[in-house]
């Protein structure tokens, strides 16, 4: 199965959309709780990333027998630093960013965390990949 | 302890999915930092919050958190309810502050995540 999503850079309103209905198809196939829990907030935080920092982005989804990926492709100012923004704590969010309970440098890192292979790669000034890869059963991880 | 009797001891208004409140909630966690709310990884929790917007709600859908308390009387707005009605989730508004909640529950035996 696979699934587009378009995000759309700023749009604060629509931030989570994806990932719900990512969490509705995967209650549908009875996918654990625990799985899906961790599956939905990588994709969260990644969502945020990109209404947060990028003009505009694109989630694509594909679900096998076992095992999710979500790859995140934006287009935006990327990311300069990639071990710095891992770091927790670092942030270039804005303002408006914080107001919204985000931005405190806890998003990249949270999204390795819950997930079971987690790729990054930026080009300054072109924009961001980021590939999340979670396995449904522990098995296989 | 359900959330009807939580919404009692803070003087809180119900304000949507009230057919909800009876269920229990065991543990709380008091927070304006969503990041912070999404690594809550246990269930029947309950969110005390002063951050009154839909990414409030978005982050309780994807923890698995079925209430939240704004507190210092914070407005909801329509959207915010509508999103909270759609995910299940029961909004609650109480005067008082996120300290005076978090201590009044803690008092009540709502236990704490860490």
């Amino acid at each position: 199965m696979q699934y587009r999503y378009k995000i759309a850079g700023g749009d604060f309103s629509n931030a989570g959309s994806v990932a719900s209905s990512v969490k509705k198809i995967l209650r549908q196939l009875n996918i654990s709780h625990s799985v899906s829990k961790r599956i939905v907030i990588a994709l969260y935080e990644g969502e945020v990333n990109i209404v947060a920092h990028a003009y505009s982005g694109i989630a694509d989804v594909e679900i096998d027998s076992e095992k999710i990926r979500i790859v995140l492709t934006d287009k935006g100012p990327g990311i300069p630093d990639i071990p710095k923004a891992m770091e927790e704590g670092f942030s270039t969010a804005s303002p408006q960013v914080r107001e919204m309970g985000f931005g405190a440098g806890m998003g990249l890192s949270n999204m390795k965390k819950n997930s079971d292979t987690m790729n990054i790669t930026s080009e300054t000034g072109k924009g961001t990949v980021v590939e999340l890869i979670n396995y449904f059963s522990t098995d296989v991880r | 302890m359900t959330i009807s009797d939580i919404a009692k001891k803070i003087d809180g208004r119900i304000v949507c999915s009230e057919e909800k409140s009876t269920e229990e909630v065991e543990y709380a966690f008091s927070s304006d930092l969503m990041s912070d709310v999404l690594k809550v990884d246990r269930e029947n929790v309950l969110l005390i919050t002063g951050l009154a917007n839909l990414q409030a709600i978005r982050t309780s859908e994807m923890s698995e958190i079925n209430c939240i308390v704004f507190a210092r009387d914070k407005k909801i707005n329509g959207d915010i309810i509508k999103l909270a009605e759609e995910t299940g989730i029961v909004l609650i508004e109480s005067p008082f502050s996120v300290f005076r909640i978090s201590g009044e529950l803690y008092s009540a035996g709502i236990k704490p995540l860490f």
